[in-house]
């Protein structure tokens, strides 16, 4: 008979995730997984949709990442109706979707993800939060996380209207120019970024790479999975968020595949399985072998991590030298610690800050030519774009009259569904043993999930950042003997 | 004396509104310091059974977001309405249905078809699709009911007042929590937003001519619309006639069209149907034949009219399914 176990709610993905476990007789874990309960459907109620009505859609998807969606149904249009954005509007897009992933990922650093080092991993519950960070490194930087965070996303709501949800891209181009004077004022904003990466980066080094105890536990074999890797590059393979090649690399590191968003369908499929709502992608020319590690098994990965393995540097010069501190520190590529990907993210942060100076600084755009109106007429419209949390795919089909007859959406969390899951079930494997279960099982199951920023995790933003977890330890007949929270 | 509890709950929604409440940036410290949080998943160490171990009405406010689409978010609904004196729905999703709502042009066979047989990337031969309970070698694993409709906040539970939006703007935030806070109550039903309609304060009313006609209906890829001038003057579909105005003109400021996220004014049953008959009044045309094909260049009136109404249309769903 076994003994369950169940952590409801962990928090959500449109909704709510949740967490069986359950041990054997030996009080061992027997089996794990993480269920989503939840579905909307947006690939039927997209049929029958006008396209250009589609990045308003979609990107009700995910409030915490519709940038993204946005952009990346922007993208669709653009191939749909076979245009090219004049150079203004394509760096406009660039620009605005550069700030979104830096404004992103310091949420994540600093309000989710980060707690658990700046804090400490076994520092008490109620202080592995924003506000503990705050209490650990001043108010005064508290302060400036704040004020970051409102100067990038006041951009966001210029360019795209609304911040939560913006509406500004149209196939061939952008609604909105940017002003001589606005491109005055945001070089100011984007050099303030770059500089609070810097800081970022220094207090990660402080705080995280001159313990040892942190550095064993990012290295440590809890929380690595040796999976295939998947990211957007340039055409020198560096870093790139906004548009480019997909590359796919194995466990060895060695490129698997290299790819166009027209060819996805070549590469990658998803599975279904009864128990929770979300599906499961894999390398279709690998295949489906379950949730295991290894070259054999089709599982990839994706976000910060995902596309550092998958490029071959970042695309801007300060980036780049973390870049090689990364993997000289961790042992070469690819880096498989799940942990990593929060190093990953503060050096993709920077990028990000660096690619707004270069960006904003650029003449052109300001130019007013912001829009290509030389549609075709649309039949297929397929765009890719990198999410905070990985490769996003948007692909749809339409009548002559760009009406929607059909939709596929491989949204950026999904990619990582399978990883996640393995991750949850080793974390679990090697901390509940002989039946012992112990507070820190619940933060180092966090842990396990939380270094992908799942898209479940949209607590990234709030005060206090940490997500809500009960277990219910149940015996043989189902009696809850013992209920841990944090 | 104690502060008043405040409840954040979230259902069928994208988070969006949660983005907004941490938008209030240095406000939030001002409703921080004025409530007892005794609920937000997100960001507090709740649990249900502390909410289901409260008194009735202890909560002196929910605010809840996001559509009800399923068991588990219908029964935490419920249980918050008995624990609460007032429920506010916030946000488009739980107000009007929201853009999620848009699935109810199909019910829960259609959509899990072509979520999980239809769509490119899925394979799966052996038609499996999520079921309420699963069992493995180990046990059983459960998940919520998936339901046939979509339905606002007030279909499923009584509502007290709503914040409107695709998210609702920081300052009205502000501005409802305050007037809750002060006792000073609004009627029961009140819409906090303004009771006029969005057209009265758009920056582009005063190009607005004085008798407003349209001979041909354009899209907005098909046009680059001039910053200063009435959208529909120029023939581009703008719900802004039928739409509740508040939202501080977002979408317009960025040189896009309103598709009516704030919801109907308040007198409106039907945000869609009352579009329609604005439309109708300014289409110019002298014969049915040509009424015909000016209306025939509206595609999509449903993804259009009702893109976040649906489910408190007269219309509600796709009939007979």
């Amino acid at each position: 008979m076994y003994k369950e176990i169940t952590i409801d709610p962990i928090t959500r993905l449109e909704g709510h995730g949740k967490i069986d476990i359950f041990l054997d007789d030996a009080g061992n874990v027997a089996h794990a997984c993480l269920q989503i309960p939840e579905l909307r459907g947006y690939e039927r109620f997209a049929i029958g949709r006008l396209a250009e009505e589609m990045p308003r859609i979609t990107e009700t998807i995910c409030g915490v990442c519709p940038t993204a969606h946005h952009m990346c149904s922007t993208k669709a249009l653009d191939d749909l109706y076979g245009v090219e954005p004049p150079p203004a509007a394509r760096k406009i897009r660039e620009f605005q979707y550069n700030t979104f992933m830096f404004e992103d990922h310091n949420l994540h650093f600093y309000f989710l993800g980060g707690p658990d080092f700046i804090v400490g991993p076994d520092a008490p519950a109620g202080q592995r939060n924003v506000l503990g960070v705050i209490a650990k490194v001043g108010l005064e930087i508290g302060k400036k996380v704040i004020d970051i965070r409102k100067r990038t996303r006041n951009i966001i709501q210029t360019l795209g209207g609304r911040v939560v949800h913006p509406v500004n891209g149209l196939p061939g181009g952008v609604s909105k120019g940017i002003t001589k004077e606005q491109q005055e004022e945001w070089k100011k904003i984007a050099e303030d970024a770059v500089e609070f990466a810097k800081f970022t980066l220094k207090a990660f080094d402080d705080i995280v790479l001159k313990n040892k105890a942190y550095v064993d536990l990012i290295v440590g074999d809890i929380y690595k999975h040796k999976t295939y890797y998947m990211g957007l590059v340039d055409d020198n393979n560096r870093v790139n968020f906004y548009d480019g090649w997909i590359r796919v690399v194995d466990p060895d590191g060695k490129e698997f595949a290299k790819f166009k968003v027209r060819d996805y369908l070549n590469h990658i499929a998803e599975g279904v399985e009864s128990w929770t709502y979300i599906k499961f992608p894999y390398l279709k020319n690998v295949g489906w072998k379950g949730f295991v590690d290894g070259k054999d098994s089709g599982v990839y990965r994706v976000a910060p991590l995902g596309r550092l393995n998958a490029s071959d540097g970042m695309a801007t010069p300060i980036a780049q030298e973390h870049y090689e501190k990364f993997y000289a520190t961790l042992g070469g590529k690819p880096v498989h610690n799940t942990l990593a990907t929060h190093w990953a993210r503060v050096i993709e942060a920077m990028q990000a800050a660096e690619k707004m100076v270069e960006l904003i600084n650029d003449p052109e755009i300001v130019d007013p030519k912001i829009r290509n109106m030389d549609f075709k007429t649309p039949k297929v419209g397929i765009g890719v774009i990198e999410a905070p949390r990985g490769t996003l795919y948007h692909h749809y089909e339409t009548d002559e009259k760009g009406r929607l007859t059909k939709a596929n959406l491989i949204v950026a969390t999904v990619n990582n569904s399978a990883a996640i899951n393995m991750s949850i079930e080793k974390a679990a494997r090697n901390l509940i043993k002989n039946g012992v279960v112990n507070d820190g099982l619940l933060n180092m199951i966090e842990m396990a999930f939380r270094a992908y920023d799942p898209c479940f995790a949209c607590a990234t933003h709030n005060l206090p950042g940490q997500v809500p977890i009960e277990i219910n330890i149940h015996n043989k007949d189902g009696e809850v003997i013992r209920t841990i929270k944090n | 004396m104690a502060k008043p509890k405040v409840a954040l709950y979230w259902c069928a929604s994208c988070g969006g509104c949660e983005e907004a409440v941490v938008d209030l940036a240095e406000d939030i410290l001002k409703v921080v310091d004025a409530v007892d949080i005794i609920l937000w998943p997100v960001a507090m160490d709740f649990k249900y059974k502390d909410i289901e171990a409260m008194p009735d009405k202890s909560i002196l406010v929910s605010f809840i977001n996001g559509s009800v689409r399923n068991s588990e978010q219908e029964h935490i609904v419920k249980l918050l309405r008995q624990k609460s004196q007032l429920v506010v729905a916030f946000g488009a999703c739980a107000h009007l249905g929201g853009i999620p709502g848009l699935a109810n042009v199909a019910n829960r066979k259609e959509i899990f078809e072509t979520a999980y047989k239809l769509t490119h990337t899925t394979v799966n031969p052996n038609n499996v699709y999520p079921q309420p309970v699963t069992e493995i070698p180990q046990g059983k694993l459960t998940l919520p009911e998936f339901y046939d409709t979509v339905k606002s906040l007030d279909q499923t539970i009584d509502v007290d007042y709503y914040l409107p939006g695709c998210a609702p703007p920081p300052d009205l935030i502000m501005k409802g929590v305050l007037t809750l806070l002060s006792g000073n109550l609004p009627p029961k039903g009140t819409v906090i937003a303004s009771e006029k309609s969005l057209c009265e304060t758009c920056p582009r009313n005063k190009t607005k001519p004085d008798k407003m006609v349209i001979k041909e209906i354009k899209r907005i890829h098909e046009v680059i619309a001039d910053p200063e001038k009435c959208f529909l003057a120029e023939g581009i579909i703008c719900v802004g006639p039928a739409t509740r105005g508040g939202c501080g003109e977002r979408c317009i400021n960025a040189n896009i069209p309103c598709r009516g996220c704030f919801g109907p004014t308040k007198e409106v049953i039907d945000q869609g149907a009352k579009f329609l008959s604005a439309l109708a009044s300014i289409i110019d045309a002298n014969t049915e034949e040509e009424a015909k094909k000016i209306t025939e260049q509206i595609i999509d009136p449903i993804g259009l009219f009702y893109m976040y109404s649906l489910p408190t249309s007269i219309l509600r769903r796709k009939q007979g399914v």
